[in-house]
């Protein structure tokens, strides 16, 4: 009796502690308990990446200066073993770092959170002077020609753009314009400027990022804005289309460029990219608050961008171990592997249900169908393992592009599926129909399935989503239940039914 | 259609969870399971113990000695070749006759001498055990079951399931194979299990497949004509198991030889639960007498004190 008393303190503490803090941050910081609130909030991590060269290294990043209605919210750098300043230069502020000795391949991060506070119009921007470059007499007299058949093509100054993006957009290009393109050595992008310079419309790049979530290795992009008639016009000159896009973060506009890197080489800028689900009102706060605040100190925002996007998966992981001792103590459902069910559902998150539904049985059944000729030929078990692995990489290989080749691209996802665990099922599947019969299979097997789908189901609601990864604190009181569940001792739903013959009134 | 979990209570049915946490969680250590996963080490010890174990003819413990397979068998003409750490009886292989290398199981079916040979080496490799770890071979005696039992099996040999609990025998039953079970004594499969009285070994209630049954599917005979012989021996047996286990929560499987009474089959630390359904009998009922009997009268009590307490207190006559 001892032990289950302790276990009742010990489960009850848990619970009350996860649900305190949980309240706590509720409470007193104004984290939102459901996710309905929330307002796209991007995490943003800058990797500036580069080789070391002789000599001092210096480098300089022009730091963003949001326009059109994006909001920083706070950044920060990271930067061991430089000398680090912010400048504040004429009209932009720049990061610097300087070393005087470097030896390996160095990374720099520059993290910041930002977010969109409504759709606004680009702000004012001085009007570069248009400054024509010298070119070549042929190139001069190909330049000269393209501008003046841009001009009877088009109205105005937008008009005179956007004909000259569409055309190259859908490489619909005249000699002349083809000629200008072909200069080696020339962009794409300082072609179109020089066009435009000819033309003598003030022009100037917008560089910044496409924001989507979960994006890695995102490179900066450019844009291009002209001035006309008091106003600036934006298009992005890689789809021609007109219009500031509503995911593209601003970072600078003007020509200059936003890398300066001395005495190193292989320079490169990346962003990792995460959506964040707090609303700003509280991201603010925490700001203010996190230098008081132990507890938000230690959250999970305070980790780089991308472990804060495994944990989002990983952070599930408890609600699915949940279900499952939900489901075999309490209603008595038979699984073939214990938890097996959940990295099955993780799957499913990435896979959408039904595809990967379709996708667990076709292999496992394929697999099952093959690994019947493998008992035949009664091999060692480590063997028959190994050769079921190959078998359900094989399999999903030739899944992927036999949907391919017919159009279903949504099966591609079958590579989420965990390929060990599949193997073992269907091992322990073909074990199970050898030994008890093909009845068994489809009750564990079907069992199995079931808890998958229904932990998926329960993982893929918004409002658990936004609770384990903001709240994970909540975790704590998960545990206390599982402790309590641990030791219930009662009757399982099954067993209402095994028993039924008790159920009878005659002894 | 159901039962209320009220109702099951007031039977005293012993639950999954129940089973698991209170009784062989509390009353089987971990460290003891061993001597009863593995047949070979249950019957050596039982055998120190001086009780009465079905005679070993011999171990093949690797592939290696296959070959000496035929000079073990020399002279051999009924035996039963089985994995140590098989469950459910998986993996059972009966050779009830013999004309030279032609070997003749108990379904009628002839096998050769390689046939035989291939069968131990999967059970060598694991096929039948748990998990599939390697495994080794038994080959013992063959049992020539009681001739009052054969009425009540068809082809399999008929196995009593006594549960015992800190000694002291609380339920038994006879499983007897049928043709639905495919000569097998698993419930699971479709063999019948009869519960017995504690008192007089004789049957009670019979099921097969969780439906109430009055004769035996195959044969005939009616069930309450069953008293199984020997019972005190039976019950005195099992009741041994636990001084010899110090498992506090047993099920051991015993068989009756026509030429040398009650023999330990095997033990088992995780007892079923369908023993309940043959005896129409809740077990935690009987569970907790004993619990209070501990916690009321002196502990030290031998092996057939127990065996005449327990027969008194679970006699199904009296209550």
């Amino acid at each position: 009796m001892s032990s289950r008393i302790q276990i009742s303190i010990v489960a009850g503490l848990l619970i009350l502690l996860g649900l305190g803090l949980a309240l706590y941050k509720k409470i007193e910081l104004g984290f939102p308990l459901s996710p309905g609130e929330r307002q796209s909030v991007w995490t943003m991590e800058s990797k500036i990446s580069f080789k070391p060269a002789v000599g001092p290294v210096d480098i300089s990043l022009i730091l963003p200066e949001p326009d059109a209605g994006w909001v920083i919210l706070n950044d920060h750098f990271a930067s061991s073993g430089f000398n680090f300043s912010v400048e504040q230069g004429e009209s932009e502020r720049q990061a610097k770092w300087t070393s005087d000795v470097l030896n390996t391949s160095t990374t720099l991060y520059y993290k910041l959170d930002v977010y969109h506070s409504g759709k606004f119009d680009l702000g004012s921007s001085p009007v570069p002077a248009i400054a024509v470059p010298e070119l070549a007499v042929d190139q001069q007299v190909a330049m000269d020609r393209v501008v003046e058949l841009l001009r009877e093509q088009s109205s105005d100054v937008v008009s005179f753009t956007a004909v000259l993006l569409q055309q190259l957009v859908q490489e619909n290009l005249d000699q002349d314009m083809a000629f200008l393109f072909a200069k080696r050595g020339n962009s794409n992008l300082s072609v179109i400027m020089n066009i435009l310079a000819n033309a003598a419309i003030p022009a100037q790049t917008i560089k910044g990022v496409f924001l989507e979530d979960g994006r890695r290795r995102q490179q900066m992009d450019t844009l291009i804005e002209v001035y006309a008639g008091g106003n600036w016009y934006v298009f992005n000159p890689k789809t021609a289309e007109q219009g500031l896009p509503n995911n593209f973060f601003i970072w600078q506009r003007g020509d200059r460029s936003v890398l300066n890197v001395f005495g190193g080489k292989s320079s490169q800028l990346e962003f990792a990219i995460v959506e964040n689900t707090l609303p700003i009102k509280t991201i603010l706060s925490m700001e203010q608050k996190s230098k008081h605040w132990l507890l938000l100190d230690f959250s999970i925002y305070s980790l780089p961008v991308e472990q804060q996007g495994v944990l989002k998966g990983l952070l599930l992981i408890p609600v699915g171990a949940l279900v499952i001792v939900l489901l075999r103590v309490l209603v008595g459902l038979r699984t073939s592997g214990t938890f097996m069910p959940i990295l099955i559902a993780l799957a499913f998150i990435q896979t959408t249900l039904f595809t990967g539904l379709l996708i667990f049985l076709s292999v496992v059944s394929a697999g099952l169908w093959i690994r019947f000729y493998l008992s035949y030929l009664s091999l060692l078990l480590v063997a028959r393992i190994a050769a079921g692995v190959i078998v359900v990489i094989f399999l999903m290989s030739a899944l992927s592009i036999i949907s391919y080749k017919f159009g279903f691209e949504q099966f591609l996802t079958v590579t989420f599926l965990p390929v060990v665990i599949l193997a073992w099922t269907i091992e322990r599947m073909s074990i199970l129909w050898e030994e008890e019969g093909v009845r068994e299979v489809f009750i564990q097997g079907g069992g199995s399935l079931l808890a998958a789908v229904l932990a998926y189901l329960l993982m893929s609601v918004e409002l658990v989503k936004h609770l384990t990864f903001n709240f994970p604190e909540l975790m704590i009181s998960l545990l206390g239940v599982v402790l309590l569940l641990g030791k219930y001792n009662g009757y399982r739903l099954t067993e209402l039914y095994r028993f039924r013959e008790f159920g009878k009134s005659e002894l | 259609m159901w039962a209320w979990p009220k109702q099951l209570r007031e039977r005293g049915v012993l639950g999954m969870n129940s089973r698991n946490i209170d009784y062989i969680g509390r009353s089987n250590s971990r460290s003891l399971y061993p001597l009863v996963d593995n047949k070979l080490k249950t019957k050596k010890i039982a055998e120190e113990y001086g009780m009465s174990v079905p005679k070993l003819i011999g171990v093949v413990s690797m592939q290696n000695q296959l070959q000496k397979m035929k000079q073990l068998l020399q002279g051999h003409t009924r035996f039963v070749i089985k994995p140590a750490q098989g469950s459910g009886g998986k993996g059972i292989l009966v050779i009830t006759q013999r004309n030279g290398d032609e070997f003749i199981k108990s379904s009628g079916m002839v096998l050769d001498f390689h046939e035989v040979k291939h069968h131990t080496s999967n059970i060598l490799s694991g096929l039948y055990s748990l998990g599939g770890r390697p495994d080794v071979a038994m080959i013992e005696d063959l049992i020539d079951f009681d001739s009052t039992l054969s009425n009540y099996s068809y082809q399999g040999v008929p196995d009593i399931r006594v549960i015992v609990y800190q000694g002291y025998p609380v339920m038994a039953m006879i499983r007897c194979s049928t043709q639905a079970s495919d000569g097998k004594a698993n419930l699971h499969q479709g063999a019948v299990g009869l519960g017995l009285d504690l008192m007089t070994g004789r049957g009670v209630s019979a099921i097969q497949k969780g439906k109430s049954i009055s004769h035996h599917p195959d044969t005939g005979y009616s069930f309450d004509q069953l008293v199984v012989p020997h019972w005190d021996q039976v019950l005195t047996l099992a009741s041994g198991c636990y001084e010899m286990t110090k498992l506090g929560y047993i099920g051991a499987d015993i068989v009756l030889d026509q030429n040398n009474g009650p023999m330990v089959l095997e033990l088992n630390a995780r007892p079923g639960l369908a023993i309940q359904m043959a005896n129409q009998t809740g077990l935690k009922k009987r569970l907790q007498v004993i619990d209070n009997l501990i916690r009321t009268e002196h502990t030290d009590a031998t092996v057939e004190q127990r065996v005449q307490r327990a027969k008194q207190l679970f006699s199904q006559n009296i209550g």
